[in-house]
């Protein structure tokens, strides 16, 4: 029997008993837009399968118990020293299990580079606009991934408890302890008593290895299913609309190169864990309260909450007898509880200040929402000022500066460089849509300069092409909402003020550089 | 308004350019062999793995230009799988790039929002499901539904009560008490004042029965730092002065803010400096914090000593060490 026939009847067999055919029929023709930037998403996606499958190998033998043993490994400095059956297991999987710190180099690059891209992903979805209407749900999803993620990657780096993740867990229970009212029976429930006591690497283990990858998975599947249901965005060009979507067929085309990219993801997780040590926790030893190691810093994900809270002033208040640490609350849980929730819902924010409720499924170029790019800019300037203050050891210690400074520097920072970075971009959005209206009505400088009988030289332009001059207008310019304090019979509106504000950021948001229209091209060339 | 003005004409989907795979044989042949030479490279490297795997010692180093030296074992398998996965990667993107069709299709999109008789539809059976059930007319039947669910959640949380027991005074207590000997740490020997010198740091814990029995809750909060100056150095209030001994004083070493050792301490400005978070407190005058996310001191250990010159805690901590919570001051 040819191979032909042979697929033929097992497509038939699952034909019949499911009926497939009809579905995978479609799908398997279903078009997917291309793009170096779709990619980042499915760095995240894959990352995840390689956190799955090196994950699963290091749990055939890490042994997560805070139970005391004394160390007779492999490792000669820490002969005899005692240490936690966590401790221990995580230096045999180093020293005595082949490929072992092989696989737990990958587990760690790749939750590195998780989290990157997750982050990467965000930005790309942030500033194209792809969470616009129907995909609001999606985003607010991503958003609980990255949440999930940020705690996934903590609780990962706590397990092998050495002297650095032990110190990340001192430091989680301080936050714990400072909410105020239940704080101390929060601390005492997670970790059965005073800290750091021995159940605490257990319960985090089983959070980490089944509730939250539990979590990852149903999330992932359904932020795909919708991607899948809905359709993927794609970037403006000709022929492309909101009501189509241009791109290669699933089979063969994408599926070839989606699958191989995983491949090569892989592939360069493998090599850096290969050639680049990460968390050598051997040279750390065991965690013990007492203990530290200077220049300690968490993995980059949390860096920029450990500068926030480094920046944080030291004010505690008490009443009544009883203690706020704001210097741990509002670095620790309140600016980032304001910041996700802030990201969670930007979309409905977006749409109620543009009054736009229509479907998009065609991307903005960044410069042409400007108001949101320099909203981008000024969080990811906000996180690069408390990153840095994450780091103000290190670098204090490599650029031969004083840490005061540097903490001084961030914290005046924090405040003045956000706003000021929305400043700049906005104003720079402004300018490149007035760089594409030169383009588009006076062409492109050719580099060639012609002298004129008269003398003059002047530079040759050429007009660009009918895509590009598309491409670069194909844009919506919405107008601002119009929201009078009184309706049209001169009654005051109900809720005067939050109108006033919807109107004034909805005018804000409004400002552009009129695109160039066929009329205005006309006119040019009865020049 | 440039929204009424006529926008630029969309010239449509650019027409579609062969490659030279797919008019050219030759190149279609040679793209061929690159695809399979890629996956053949691939081949190798998973080689690599299982030799380095079972033919090189786990303790052979080898120099590299650059990476210095490398534990050989390590370094093959991890080349080895790298090499393997990357291949097999790139070969099958070469492959879809070269060889498979690479026309794009235009498929269309479908709204969304169903057509207005199935809203309706929609809407009708709803309304039936929940009038015939009678769960809009029978309250009682809502109500108590209501307070049965509400209800029944509770039991998780009943049952996770047991995650640990509530705080009690421990939190709040070390095991420094009066007369408990200071010991060295490690080696837990007892320590004269004559053992430290003037300039000098020292960390200490309380004196066990049995060493033995200190486990890591109790380190967790005894952790002591002893620090010798010349008396005349102090700027102390008269009962902070009280309680140093020959300008030897003791703090906790639990940093007040998130808990961390203050290990770090500067001999030529005499500040105690947390690695963590960089609060940064003054030895001189009872570990005040002039610097830093810290709010309070670190807390002094009244010392003294006994009759045979060793060092002793004349008094517990008169305050909880370690990070600040709710009812500390309680």
């Amino acid at each position: 029997m040819t191979v032909e026939a042979k697929l033929g009847q097992v497509a038939n067999y699952v034909d019949e008993r499911t009926g497939a055919a009809a579905f995978l029929k479609k799908s398997l023709r279903k078009v997917f837009p291309d793009h170096w930037s779709f990619l980042l998403g499915e760095v995240a996606l894959y990352s995840f399968i390689i956190l799955l499958l090196s994950g699963t190998f290091l749990t055939f033998w890490f042994d997560p118990s805070m139970r005391e043993v004394v160390y007779e490994g492999a490792y000669q400095p820490l002969e005899g020293v005692k240490m936690s059956a966590a401790y221990a297991s995580a230096l045999d999987i180093s020293f005595e299990v082949r490929g072992g710190l092989l696989m737990r180099q990958i587990h760690h690059w790749a939750a590195l580079i998780f989290m990157a891209a997750i982050v990467a992903h965000l930005l790309r979805v942030f500033f194209t606009g792809a969470f616009r209407k129907p995909r609001e749900g999606n985003w607010i999803i991503g958003v609980g991934l990255l949440t999930l993620g940020i705690v996934e990657g903590f609780l990962g780096y706590s397990l092998p408890d050495d002297l650095l993740s032990g110190t990340g867990i001192r430091i989680a229970e301080a936050i714990i302890q400072a909410i105020p009212v239940v704080g101390s029976y929060l601390s005492y429930f997670a970790f059965g008593g005073v800290f750091p006591g021995e159940l605490f690497i257990p319960r985090i283990y089983i959070v980490h290895v089944l509730l939250l990858p539990g979590a990852f998975l149903a999330l992932i599947t359904v932020h795909l299913m919708l991607v899948w249901y809905q359709k993927h965005t794609q970037y403006p060009g000709p022929g492309r609309t909101e009501k189509n979507v241009v791109g290669y067929p699933l089979m063969p085309m994408y599926m070839a190169k989606a699958g191989g990219f995983f491949f090569i993801v892989f592939g360069v997780t493998a090599f850096l864990a290969a050639v680049a040590s990460i968390n050598p926790i051997w040279l750390y030893g065991p965690y013990t309260p007492a203990q530290i190691s200077a220049g300690s810093q968490p993995d980059w994900y949390m860096g920029w909450l450990d500068g926030l809270v480094r920046m944080a002033p030291p004010i505690e208040t008490y009443f009544f007898g009883y203690t706020v640490s704001w210097n741990i609350l509002i670095p620790g849980l309140i600016i980032p509880g304001i910041l996700f929730t802030g990201m969670a819902l930007y979309p409905f924010i977006e749409s109620w200040i543009t009054g736009d409720k229509r479907e998009h499924h065609l991307l903005d170029r960044p410069r042409n929402a400007p108001n949101r790019t320099a909203l981008g800019a000024m969080s990811l300037t906000f996180m690069m000022v408390t990153l840095i203050n994450g780091g103000n050891d290190l670098i204090a210690t490599h650029f031969d500066l004083s840490i005061n400074q540097i903490m001084w520097g961030t914290r005046f920072g924090v405040f003045i460089l956000p706003p000021l970075a929305f400043i700049i971009t906005k104003r720079l959005c402004l300018s490149l849509q007035r760089a594409d209206r030169e383009l588009v009505l006076h062409g492109r400088e050719t580099g060639r300069l012609l002298r004129m009988p008269s003398g003059e030289f002047v530079e040759v332009h050429e007009p660009i092409s009918p895509e590009k001059a598309f491409i670069l207008t194909s844009h919506e310019q919405l107008p601002a909402l119009e929201l009078p304090a009184v309706d049209a019979r001169g009654v005051k509106r109900a809720g005067a003020l939050k109108n006033k504000l919807r109107a004034r950021l909805s005018n804000a948001n409004a400002v552009a550089i009129p695109k160039v229209s066929t009329e205005d091209l006309k006119e040019i060339e009865s020049h | 308004m440039s929204s009424q003005l006529e926008p630029i004409k969309d010239p449509g989907l650019p027409a579609h350019v062969h490659r030279k795979t797919d008019t050219d044989p030759k190149a279609a042949d040679r793209a061929e062999r690159q695809v399979a030479a890629m996956f053949g490279i691939s081949a190798l490297g998973t080689v690599l793995l299982i030799i380095s795997y079972i033919f090189v010692p786990d303790d052979l180093f080898i120099f590299i230009p650059i990476m210095g030296s490398q534990n050989a074992h390590q370094l093959g398998l991890g080349l080895g799988m790298a090499i393997a996965l990357f291949f097999i990667g790139l070969g099958a993107i070469h492959w879809a790039k070269t060889l498979m069709p690479d026309q794009e299709v235009v498929m269309q999109r479908h709204e969304f929002r169903s057509p207005e008789e199935d809203r309706k539809a929609f809407v009708d059976t709803v309304k039936e499901g929940v009038s015939s059930s009678g769960l809009g007319r029978r309250s009682l039947i809502k109500r108590s539904l209501g307070a049965a669910l509400g209800l029944s959640a509770l039991s998780p949380i009943l049952l996770l009560r047991d995650l640990g027991p509530l705080p009690g005074p421990e939190q709040k207590m070390t095991n420094w008490k009066s007369g408990t000997y200071l010991v060295t740490d490690p080696g837990d020997r007892r320590i004269k004042a004559s053992d430290l010198e003037v300039g000098s740091v020292a960390q200490v814990m309380p004196e066990f029965a049995d060493p033995k029995d200190r486990h890591l809750d109790d380190i967790a909060k005894d952790a002591l730092l002893l620090i010798r100056l010349r008396p005349a150095e102090f700027n102390l209030e008269p009962d902070r002065l009280a309680m140093t001994h020959e300008g030897i004083i003791a703090f906790s070493k639990i940093c007040s803010h998130m808990g961390c050792a203050v290990a770090l301490y500067e001999q030529t400005t005499k500040h105690l400096l947390c690695p963590c978070h960089q609060s940064t407190f003054d030895v001189t005058r009872a570990a005040k914090v002039i610097f830093g996310p810290a709010a309070r001191p670190l807390p002094q250990l009244d010392i003294t000593v006994d009759d045979e010159g060793y060092l002793i805690a004349r008094k517990p901590f008169s305050e909880p060490v370690g990070p600040s919570f709710w009812g500390r001051e309680k």
